[in-house]
């Protein structure tokens, strides 16, 4: 049994060391934003934060894990109670299968958090590790930068807590 | 490599003395600026063979900031005196070269002269290009001159008192700069020469992977043992050569021409686009460096054969998993293995630790950028990619990590610093993990790509 | 008949009273159906009303043979149903395909299911608003034409109102639809036409259970598949003991090449199945072509030769004359997330939730696979990923199906392999297009002729045999025969036969039986690669005639709202007759109507070409599409923006590899798509909405001209054509290096 953080609260975890944080979030915690695309390290459809910093699903052992907090889509906010980048996707409608978009939204989410001022060629330049096969491309951009105005020009437009477990 | 501050001052004296004495013979004049000439007076041909030697010559890489325009310079390139920028060589005719004649460029490249007299740093490695015979600079020339002009004015570069004075450079050149063009070997075949004159001349190989003097010249008794380059370590490639398993002709060409070999690993780090270039320019001449390297190299130690004979046992026994009794151990089973073990060949695969050289090198550098960092994939291109692991793993993690395979994939000691290099390393690839973006500052790491 | 005006629900729903109404609808309904014209869109097939809208206690559900593949499609058809039935669009909820509880509408595909399905929900919206009506008026003894319908209800001019679910009978809706209906006027529209948000993206935003992937059911177990190395392998050895000793090992199923292991836990599943890949031994046998010379492979492969398309003139001649090879290799659907389903059978009842495009044509096969009644299997779409058509959903339904009949009643969940997904699924058809034209003195072409080489565009409905797990089992069903799809629509000759009039014309369809690496639909069928031909040869003519592209392609053009489209393009992109892009920049121009018969589109580029590297990058994109009458114009344009994406990253960067046995494009290494690094700094689209005016298929129409423009705008940067997809650096660095 391990004891992990995930959107603020300690789980227990029964699964092997070596299982990868995504089907530990999916299958243990059920919890569905971050996707399975390839489990490689190469698409991003699995990217969650850890500590604060993107990372890849997929490829990130729960051994690795120990002492670090894991937030997932999930955490950032709900339909009811949308965080700044939830609220920008939905508002820019960016997403035509949206298979993709958790994954997207994650790693903006950490450059966000990071540099709240992003140009366009450093969003896109972040973006580099998550692929999107619908060409849903030019609204993800449109999405992050509204999240980043969003961000900036309120702290008051939500909690930004998730009732997630 | 000693404190720059203490050492500085004894080089300065060397340098201001050796200066005024050299005045007299260094001095050079400025030659006159000319008309741009017109791109359309240049013959294709030339221009092309210009845009083969310029590739052999990896000048892209040092003069073009990532995403930047090509050969509008700018790139800061760290030494231990400061960073210096590269220069404008397209044919800008205000901020480039392009009221340069050929003869003020041949000077530069033969001498280290610009053409207003000024001595270039050495930086710009005209101790190799003072190799390069006349007809090559005279396509260099006109490649050079047929790019895309691009204005943008040279950074300042980022020297302190007293290496900003540039006749300080005249010193150097005096102790360092040996002149003339490259001599063949008559006991040697022509494609030797061939690898020899492009080695020693254009492809400048030395100027990485030779360590410096602290006047920061290459020391000639050590040529290819091996020396640092943007925090990356470009291995010894002479009988120092710590890779598993010695290099061939075969792999060398391979590596060199396509980027990876199946017995070394992929070209990364600053070699990636080293590699990339030479797999534009002519086979022949990339057939012709590995033979000359071949030779530099030097046929194997029996120590070295038989290790090597080992390694490929260990590797064809399809050995059973060891326990992963370690924190590092642990670490190397869940997120490494799936790709290092899979027995899938390169290069879109993992290599066999084993193979790994930069497990045998004499610090952990390279293998903690290449944790650290992944590797990323190239735009619309099949490209090997590897994710990286910074986000995911604390230094004690990594160097759990790093313990664990240099003990279990390399016969050599551990490492003792491997927790400093981390560090180093994550605070160096910070700066381009966090700006991977085409449009964001140079930074002297950003160096990891394609 | 009398009834009281108020009834209560319950009774109404649980049929008390005979209240089986009869009525009549302004068109009496002729009772002799031999002859009579059919009823609008999938109505044909499935006329009875409530095959497609139910109003219960529950609320009103809409129901749709189609499939959301994340086009917007229940956004979509929520808001038809919303406009004609006169209900808040939130108060709908909508069924998607399900062979228990949907119409069968074939396939999600061909950019057909607004034209079919959209067109059916509309009348039978619109007839069951009528029927409303008329039960209203007959129960409040008032003429009809003085009722009024909003927000769900009926509505007298006195006030008096009636929900529709106090109106409905349990038996009123079953009815067939009429012919004709009574639809609203488009200049009254509330909802239809209006971006509405789409229903799917909140919870898609938000972590909430959206895909087939999601899915938990109870005692849910895990299964991987352990795929053959290459096609035609054979399973000659698989010792399974140490795969038993597993930890949450359940049971490996084998039937012939058929191979999969079932676990408690993912992670134990995949573990397993590296395993079982390890203990098995195949033995293969090369038997792919040579994948660097594909226009050799298939113009020498056996084909069977149609001419679709002929017209003669002799009277029109021409004096100059070009001729043009164009070539596509197979390429991939690279579905973003690997396909998946759940299978469980319980009672003898097989049920299989899967993202397949079409739900009753996949069960036929998985039952005729399972040797088992048609009745006794269900399909249930879920959404998965974007599809882009023929993937490895399908087999995927079909693995599950195998499986869980092994286990039963247990869900068993079936997740392809990234590298799975590349190498099983069926591939887009490569494809050789022969061009040849002649101009007159005018500049106007007097001779066109067109050939093209292509395997089938489609393998289903295939049955069976169309699928892996059946394919590879012991007594397994043979692949079927490939039929050429029919023309107007056609598969590998769609689009083939140009829009353009032209006097002397010839088209002509080598279908090619033979299918050495297997292949399927992929989105836009033959008509990416011939409108990537037609349009890169039409600019290539106006070239030789000395000719602006545009104007061009206006002069051999009739078709009146096609000329509109490209006047919108243009205009909208400034382009100006005798332009010159700025250095190392090139425009480019592109039209077509897709399948001839659904939207059209027109795309205006800019795209920079870096001389260092050859690397083209599109830069600017100006689109005008016309689809009829527009449901919702923000899903139409993110349609299109899609489509212009997608065909970039087909056009400039992608070919399936191989070597004589194995795919070897198996991932995202091997197999590079597009990534924001070659996101261009522009899209905008134009949409010319016809209210009241069918609606035309669109989530195809862009694929075409958007490689062709590219095309064109390359060839203008560099001075260079190029005709060979894709379009990499490297073949434009090769051409452009003096």
């Amino acid at each position: 049994m391990t004891t992990l953080k995930v959107n603020g609260h300690d789980h227990e975890i029964d699964a092997d060391s070596d299982t990868p944080l995504l089907y530990v979030l999916r299958e243990e915690l059920r919890l569905n934003a971050a996707k399975f695309g390839c489990g490689l390290g190469q698409c991003g459809a699995c990217t969650v934060m850890v500590d604060g910093k993107a990372v890849l699903s997929c490829v990130t052992p729960l051994l690795l894990l120990k002492g670090k907090e894991v937030t997932t889509l999930e955490g950032l906010g709900t339909i009811e109670k949308p965080a700044p980048i939830q609220r920008a996707f939905m508002e820019e409608q960016a997403a035509q299968c949206g298979y993709c978009i958790a994954g997207m939204m994650m790693r903006a989410q950490a450059l966000l958090q990071r540099n709240p001022k992003p140009t366009d060629a450093q969003i896109r330049g972040e973006l580099q590790t998550n692929l999107c096969r619908c060409g849903t491309h030019m609204r993800i951009l449109r999405a992050v930068h509204r999240a980043a105005r969003l961000m900036d020009t309120a702290e008051l437009t939500t909690s930004g807590e998730g009732s997630a477990q | 490599m000693p404190k720059p501050g203490i050492v500085g001052g004894v080089v300065a004296a060397v340098l201001i003395g050796g200066a005024i004495a050299a005045f007299a013979v260094t001095w050079r004049p400025a030659i006159d600026a000319i008309e741009p000439p017109a791109p359309q007076s240049f013959d294709p041909a030339l221009v092309k063979r210009g845009r083969d030697l310029a590739a052999t010559g990896n000048c892209s890489d040092c003069h073009t900031v990532p995403g930047g325009k090509a050969f509008a310079g700018g790139l800061a390139v760290p030494t231990p005196f400061g960073a210096i920028y590269s220069s404008n060589i397209t044919p800008d005719a205000d901020t480039g070269i392009g009221r340069w004649s050929e003869v003020a460029f041949q000077r530069a490249m033969r001498s280290g002269v610009d053409r207003a007299g000024h001595h270039l740093y050495p930086t710009f490695p005209y101790d190799h290009f003072t190799n390069v015979s006349d007809e090559d600079d005279h396509a260099l020339y006109a490649f050079l001159m047929t790019r895309t002009a691009v204005r943008a004015a040279a950074r300042a570069n980022d020297l302190s008192f007293p290496f900003n004075q540039r006749f300080v450079v005249a010193g150097w050149k005096l102790l360092f700069l040996k002149g003339g063009t490259y001599k063949a070997d008559g006991t040697q075949s022509a494609e030797w020469n061939r690898g020899a004159y492009l080695v020693e001349g254009l492809a400048h190989c030395g100027a990485c992977h030779t360590p410096r003097n602290v006047l920061g010249a290459e020391k000639a008794s050590a040529s290819f043992s091996g020396g640092d380059v943007d925090n990356w370590r470009a291995y010894a490639i002479n009988a120092q050569s710590r890779s598993p398993l010695p290099w061939t002709t075969d792999a060398l060409f391979h590596y060199l021409r396509y980027g990876w070999d199946a017995d070394h690993g992929l070209a990364r780090g600053p070699m990636a686009e080293v590699a990339a270039n030479l797999s534009l320019v002519p086979e022949s001449d990339v057939r012709a460096i590995a033979l000359y390297m071949t030779s530099v190299f030097g046929p194997p130690t029996q120590t070295r054969v038989s290790e090597a004979s080992a390694t490929r046992s260990e590797i064809k026994s399809s050995e059973q998993p060891a326990p992963a009794d370690t924190p590092g151990a642990a670490i190397y089973h869940a997120a490494c293995a799936t790709c290092h073990d899979s027995g899938r060949p390169l290069p879109y695969s993992g290599i066999n630790l084993r193979l790994s050289t930069a497990l045998s090198a004499p610090d952990p550098r390279n293998a903690a950028n290449i944790i650290l960092s992944g590797i990323r994939p190239m735009s619309g291109e099949r490209s090997p990619i590897m994710p990286g692991f910074a986000n995911s793993m604390t230094d004690d993690q990594t160097a759990a990590l790093l313990t664990y395979l240099r003990g279990r994939f390399s016969s050599q000691p551990a490492w003792s610093n491997a927790e400093q290099i981390i560090r180093d390393a994550r605070r160096a690839e910070t700066v381009s993990l966090q700006n991977p973006s085409a449009a964001a500052p140079a930074g002297p790491m950003q160096r990891d790509k394609p | 008949m009398n009834s009281p005006v108020n009834l209560d629900r319950r009774q109404v729903l649980a049929g008390g009273g005979a209240l089986i109404v009869s009525f009549s609808l302004s068109d009496a309904f002729a009772q002799d159906h031999a002859g009579a014209p059919k009823p609008p869109g999938s109505l044909a097939t499935s006329p009875y009303l409530d095959a497609w809208i139910r109003i219960d206690a529950d609320g009103i559900t809409i129901f749709t043979g189609k499939a959301e593949l994340g086009q917007g499609f229940k956004t979509a058809f929520q808001q038809i149903a919303a406009e004609e039935l006169d209900v808040p669009f939130a108060s709908l909820k909508v069924v998607t395909a399900d062979t228990l509880l949907t119409a069968d509408e074939g396939y999600t595909s061909g950019s057909q299911s607004t034209q079919y399905s959209g067109t059916a929900i509309q009348n039978a919206a619109a007839q069951v608003r009528e029927l409303l009506v008329g039960e209203a008026a007959r129960r409040l003894d008032l003429p009809a034409e003085t009722l009024k319908t909003q927000n769900g209800a009926v509505i007298a001019l006195d006030g008096r109102r009636l929900a529709y679910a106090d109106l409905v009978a349990d038996n009123m809706l079953h009815v067939e639809a009429q012919p004709k209906s009574k639809l609203k006027n488009p200049a009254t529209y509330a909802v239809m036409g209006r971006p509405v948000p789409r229903v799917d993206i909140p919870a898609k935003v938000t972590g909430g259970a959206a895909y087939v992937q999601d899915m938990r059911l109870p005692g849910m177990l895990h299964a991987r598949i352990v795929r053959p190395p290459s096609y035609g392998a054979q399973l000659t050895e698989c010792d399974t003991s140490a795969v038993e000793k597993l930890s949450g090992f359940v049971k490996v199923v084998r039937d012939g090449n058929f191979l999969a292991v079932v676990a408690q836990k993912e992670f134990q599943a995949i573990k397993a199945m590296k395993a079982l890949s390890r203990a098995a031994t195949w033995k293969e046998q090369p038997g792919l072509p040579k994948q660097d010379d594909l226009l050799a492979v298939l113009t020498s492969l056996k084909s069977n030769d149609k001419i679709i398309f002929q017209q003669s003139d002799p009277s029109a001649t021409g004096q100059r004359t070009i001729e043009a090879t164009y070539t596509r290799p197979y390429q991939a659907h690279g579905s973003i997330g690997p396909s998946c389903a759940i299978g469980q059978f319980v009672d003898g009842t097989m049920t299989v939730w899967t993202h397949t495009q079409g739900v009753y044509p996949d069960r036929e096969g998985i039952a005729e696979m399972l040797k088992v009644p048609l009745s006794s299997v269900r399909l249930i779409h879920v959404e998965g990923s974007g599809c882009y058509g023929h993937n490895g959903a399908d087999d995927a339904a079909a693995d599950a199906a195998l499986i869980a009949r092994e286990l039963p009643g247990i869900p068993v969940r079936v997740q392809w392999m990234r590298e799975q997904e590349h190498a099983w699924e069926p591939f887009g058809p490569a494809m050789v297009t022969k061009l040849k034209a002649s101009l007159n003195d005018s500049g106007k072409i007097v001779d066109w002729n067109f050939d093209v080489w292509t395997n089938t565009h489609s393998m289903r409905p295939g049955g069976a045999g169309s699928m892996l797990a059946a394919q590879h089992m012991a007594e397994p069903f043979a692949v079927p025969e490939p039929k050429p799809l029919p023309l107007p629509a056609g598969g590998g000759d769609r689009n083939a036969i140009p829009i353009y009039k032209f006097p002397n014309a010839k088209v002509v369809h080598r279908f090619i039986p033979a299918m050495p690496v297997r292949v399927s639909a992929m989105r836009a069928l033959g008509a990416y690669h011939n409108v990537f031909s037609i349009e890169s040869f039409m600019t290539e003519l106006a070239e030789l005639a000395g000719i602006d592209p545009v104007e061009f392609r206006l002069n051999h053009l009739e078709d009146k709202r096609g000329r509109e489209v490209i006047e919108k393009a243009a205009k909208e992109f400034g382009w100006q007759k005798g332009q010159k892009a700025p250095p190392d920049r090139g425009y480019g121009f592109a039209f077509a109507r897709y399948k001839s018969l659904a939207a059209y589109c027109a795309i205006a580029t800019e795209v920079e070409v870096d001389r260092e590297t050859g690397r083209a990058r599109l830069a600017r994109a100006i689109a005008a599409v016309d689809s009829g009458q527009v449901v919702n114009p923000d899903g139409l344009a993110n349609q299109i923006e899609g489509a212009i994406m997608q065909s970039m990253s087909w056009t400039l960067y992608e070919a399936v590899t191989f070597d004589d046995t194995r795919i070897t494009s198996i991932d995202w290494q091997t197999y590079p798509i597009l990534r924001f690094d070659a996101v261009p700094d522009r899209i905008d689209v134009h949409i010319i909405n016809r209210p009241g005016l069918p609606f035309l298929g669109s989530g195809e129409t862009g694929q075409g001209p958007a490689a062709a423009s590219i095309a064109n705008a390359i060839a203008n940067a560099t001075g260079k054509r190029f005709r060979d997809l894709p379009l990499t650096k490297s073949k434009i660095k090769g051409a452009i290096d003096a």
